[in-house]
């Protein structure tokens, strides 16, 4: 056998750490490990868009309003990218996280409306356990009926928006409807940062110690690398998947909360199509479409990023058009790059046997 | 519930409880019995051979023990109390470990990981204690005596190297009973040796294995006793020191052949396939053969000997490095199955429900698959145009399905496997090439399958079959070439063919491990020098 000596982990490894720098030249081991660390190398693009943005128009960050909406706009799709991200990792995707965010967000005014005077933590809490609900209908039927979870998922999107949309009829929720306090909740910030950015980038810190540090969370990324391998090894694989679904059915209700908050009104477009870009976020920052590998952090990145640049385009002059074959181009750039950074990896390790 | 030890059923008794007792394990799967009587006895501190054919039960053991199948009777006990897993955790948590052939491992997690999923240790409220989980692993590493890097991912591990992590895994569960099924099939000399260190010194500390392999002088160089499976049934147990390779191989293929499946005698043409030469690195290595026509040439070895690999390469499915394939002495260009067939060779691969039959659609649609070029009109393809072609086919091998459009998923194995040869015949081939015709098809179709290819060759056609399965070969071919480790190692004449020479043939020693040669039959030693 050969001895295998210690090299730097993939730049997919999951886990906390990224790459650890390689060795020899410095300069290009430095840049080689910021390649490997995804989350590294899309923040430094993310900077990068910043800069440039900033350069052309100094209000993008420079001033009250541009620092506060460079912190604000990504809490959402944050939130979001947390959960699905949980989701791809077990090799599921869950394409109804729009849909759900649009029925929670709808809930959260029809509470306010209908019963006067509720405590805002209710709603809160409400919000996030029907959008945990939905996420328990979408578990169970990929992980005990079997069905594929692009198909279930697909299904449920089309489903819950139509809900929403019998039970919203042609309502419209306007801000005069919903308590000042809350709505106060979406323009709060402690020491310029907006609160609902802290509450975003709390979830991703619980989220990846929870991926990080719990069993189960372990299991996830194991599931996610080899299912047949993760039953052989006795892991409770349904159980598993149902969590991830659950825990990412529950994100989107909170974000469907955050919403309402945020912008004051709920029509029946909210969520529109964001799903796709929770999902394009998590495959930027690193995570693997077939799952097992990435982290919630590159998911956050990746998030920041789509919504960083679709407010950076226009600024810098680039027609509408081109704004989404950007966004485009940037999902198929990190695919490629996973690629070959993965077809390297293994040229390395037989390399590395045969010597 | 306390179990009395009233049965004594092993031969070399030994004071201490069994920790692996099964006595007449039963399972079926639909109508195939895989396993008929399994029996086994294995004792703490021995290693336990299990040898037979391929398809004698081994696996099907096995994996009763390992709990992935439930058996449908017999005895199963484990360290004296009467058991029934009904999942690998279950036999896990007993304290049973089953290593396979090809690990299952998490690629994308590190090597720590993969020992430990889904039992870490736990510090403070409940989370991985990842220092403590390291730390263990390299004592087992160190144990071991292995230098695998803890932290590495098992992404583009050695096979011999994941073998490792399979058994570090074991010793942290501190499994008493060991499985290895054929742990040595892709590992080199140095890699068996020390696989072989590592059983021993757990053989040492009082664990009991089961060692299933192939090759005899493995079995004679690391194991106490043996026990023989043939058609899914017991046959006997013995203690190593007072047996032979020749005893064990007579054991293994001890039955009636040749009366089963009777090739018809059909006048040998001219040659119609030659291969000269052929080698892919890692797979086989100087092939030569030729198949003539109203010739059925069986192909026999153990699984994973390179048979099916020199087959696709033939076929021009996969790449080889040197070589060269003839039709009717004209060259056919390498990798291009689309040449192969424009040559007059039709491929039936082994798993007929991936590889060979689009088993959502319809029969004729299946059939019709391979000639649509030269059914369509103006680029369309009809219905009727699909059913008209195929129908001759399809009555002529007695497919018994009721309609052509009839989806091939709904029909029994038999009769997918007659759709997927009318596929190929529907081309008028002069070559086919089939690798396992009776793969998991019931008895009654088998006959039917082997009239099929007996008619076939009687009309001129030239036949290469691949089959594990020794009846059918000696019953079937014409003449017999044996792979071994992706050699020919012998050419056999109907005659010649008995199941005693393919056996060893197939089975014998393996260069890299020479200083165990001594041990090997010395039958086989003529049968590689003639």
């Amino acid at each position: 056998m050969s001895a295998t000596l210690t090299k730097p982990e993939p730049h997919s490894a999951p886990g906390p750490g990224a790459g650890t720098p390689g060795r020899g030249a410095a300069a290009r081991g430095a840049l080689g490990a910021a390649l490997r660390s995804r989350e590294i190398a899309v923040a430094i693009f993310l900077l990068a868009v910043i800069a440039v943005a900033t350069a052309r128009n100094d209000s993008f960050l420079l001033t009250g309003d541009g620092w506060r909406d460079l912190l604000l706009t990504p809490s959402i799709l944050l939130l979001l990218a947390a959960g699905q991200m949980m989701v791809i990792v077990t090799r599921s995707v869950d394409l109804s996280v729009g849909s759900t965010m649009a029925l929670t967000a709808y809930l959260t005014g029809r509470l306010f409306i209908d019963v006067p005077g509720i405590p805002i933590i209710v709603v809160v809490l409400a919000g996030v356990a029907l959008g945990a609900f939905l996420g328990v209908i979408n578990g169970v039927l990929v992980a005990y009926a079997q069905v594929p979870a692009l198909v279930i998922t697909l299904g449920t999107m089309y489903s819950y928006r139509g809900i929403m949309l019998t039970w919203a009829g042609s309502d419209r929720i306007n801000a005069s409807d919903m308590p000042s306090g809350f709505l106060a909740l979406g323009t709060k910030s402690f020491l310029t940062i907006p609160l609902l950015t802290i509450v975003a980038v709390a979830v991703v810190a619980l989220v990846g110690y929870y991926l990080h540090t719990a069993r189960s969370g372990r299991e996830l990324y194991a599931i996610g690398s080899d299912p047949d391998a993760a039953k052989l090894y006795g892991l409770k694989v349904p159980t598993r998947v149902l969590t991830a679904f659950v825990l990412c059915g529950a994100l989107a209700g909170l974000a469907g909360v955050v919403h309402a908050a945020r912008y004051g009104t709920v029509s029946s477009g909210v969520g529109n199509g964001i799903e796709l870009q929770a999902v394009g976020a998590a495959v930027i920052g690193g995570v693997a479409i077939f799952g097992g590998s990435g982290t919630v952090w590159g998911a956050a990145i990746g998030a920041v990023l789509l919504v960083t640049i679709n407010r950076a385009l226009p600024i810098l002059g680039i027609p509408d058009f081109w704004q989404r074959a950007v966004v485009g181009a940037l999902i198929l750039g990190a695919v490629v790059l996973d690629r070959i950074l993965a077809l390297r990896q293994a040229r390395k390790f037989d390399e590395e046997r045969e010597g | 519930m306390p179990d009395p030890l009233t049965k004594a059923s092993a031969p070399a008794s030994t004071p201490a409880t069994p920790v692996l007792e099964m006595a007449d394990v039963r399972k079926s799967f639909g109508p195939v019995a895989a396993l008929r009587s399994g029996t086994i006895t294995v004792h703490p501190g021995s290693i336990h051979a299990l040898v037979g054919e391929n398809g004698a039960g081994k696996s099907t053991l096995i994996k009763i023990v390992a709990g992935v199948h439930r058996r449908d009777g017999g005895t199963l006990r484990f360290e004296g109390r009467d058991v029934d897993f009904t999942s690998t955790a279950e036999s896990k948590a007993a304290g049973i470990a089953v290593i396979y052939q090809e690990p299952t491992l998490f690629p994308d997690l590190s090597v720590t990981e993969n020992i430990f999923m889904g039992r870490q240790p736990l510090g403070r409220g409940r989370r991985i204690d990842r220092a403590a989980m390291l730390a263990e692993t390299r004592s087992i590493f160190a144990r071991l005596g292995v230098d695998i890097d803890p932290k590495r991912p098992a992404l583009g591990l050695s096979i011999a190297d994941q073998q490792i992590i399979e058994i570090a895994k074991a010793i942290s569960l501190d499994a008493r009973l060991l499985i290895m099924d054929e742990p040595t099939a892709a590992l080199s000399g140095v890699e068996v040796e020390r696989l072989f260190a590592v059983a021993r010194s757990l053989r040492d500390e009082g664990r009991g294995l089961v060692f299933i392999s192939h090759r005899f002088e493995e079995v004679f160089a690391l194991c106490d006793q043996v026990t023989v499976m043939r058609d899914g049934e017991y046959v006997a147990t013995t203690a190593i020191a007072s047996t032979t390779p020749d005893a064990i191989v007579e054991m293994m293929v001890g039955r009636e052949v040749g009366e089963l499946f009777p090739k018809q005698p059909a006048t040998i043409g001219e040659p119609v396939l030659q291969v000269e030469g052929l080698s892919s690195a890692g797979t086989f290595r100087d092939i030569s053969f030729e198949v003539r026509a109203g010739e059925i040439v069986g192909l026999a070895g153990l699984v994973g000997a390179g048979r099916s690999e020199i087959a696709r390469a033939v076929f021009g499915v996969d790449r080889y490095d040197a070589g060269s394939v003839r039709m009717h002495g004209k060259a056919v260009k390498p990798r291009r199955p689309r040449a192969a067939i424009a040559a007059g060779m039709a491929f039936v691969p082994e798993d007929r429900r991936k590889q060979g039959l689009v088993v959502d659609n319809s029969v004729a649609h299946n059939v019709a698959a391979v000639i649509r070029t030269k059914l369509d009109k103006l680029g369309l393809l009809t219905t009727a145009a699909e059913n008209k072609a195929v129908a001759p086919w399809a009555d002529r091998l007695e497919v018994k399905t009721n309609a052509l459009d009839m989806a091939a998923t709904t029909m029994s194995g038999g009769n997918q496997q007659k759709v997927v040869i009318a596929k190929w015949l529907a081309t008028e081939p002069e070559l086919l090439i089939i690798d396992e015709p009776t793969r998991g098809i019931d008895v009654g179709t088998k006959s039917e399958v082997h009239r099929l290819l007996s008619d076939l060759a009687g009309q001129g056609l030239a036949i290469l079959m691949i089959s594990s399965e020794l009846p059918e070969v000696l019953g079937m071919a014409d003449r017999v070439l044996v792979v071994r480790e992706g050699e020919i190692t012998a050419e056999l004449s109907r005659e010649q063919a008995t199941p005693e020479a393919v056996m060893k043939a197939a089975t014998a020693g393996h260069e890299s491990t020479g200083e165990l040669a001594p041990v090997l039959p010395d039958a086989l030693l003529k049968e590689v020098g003639a």
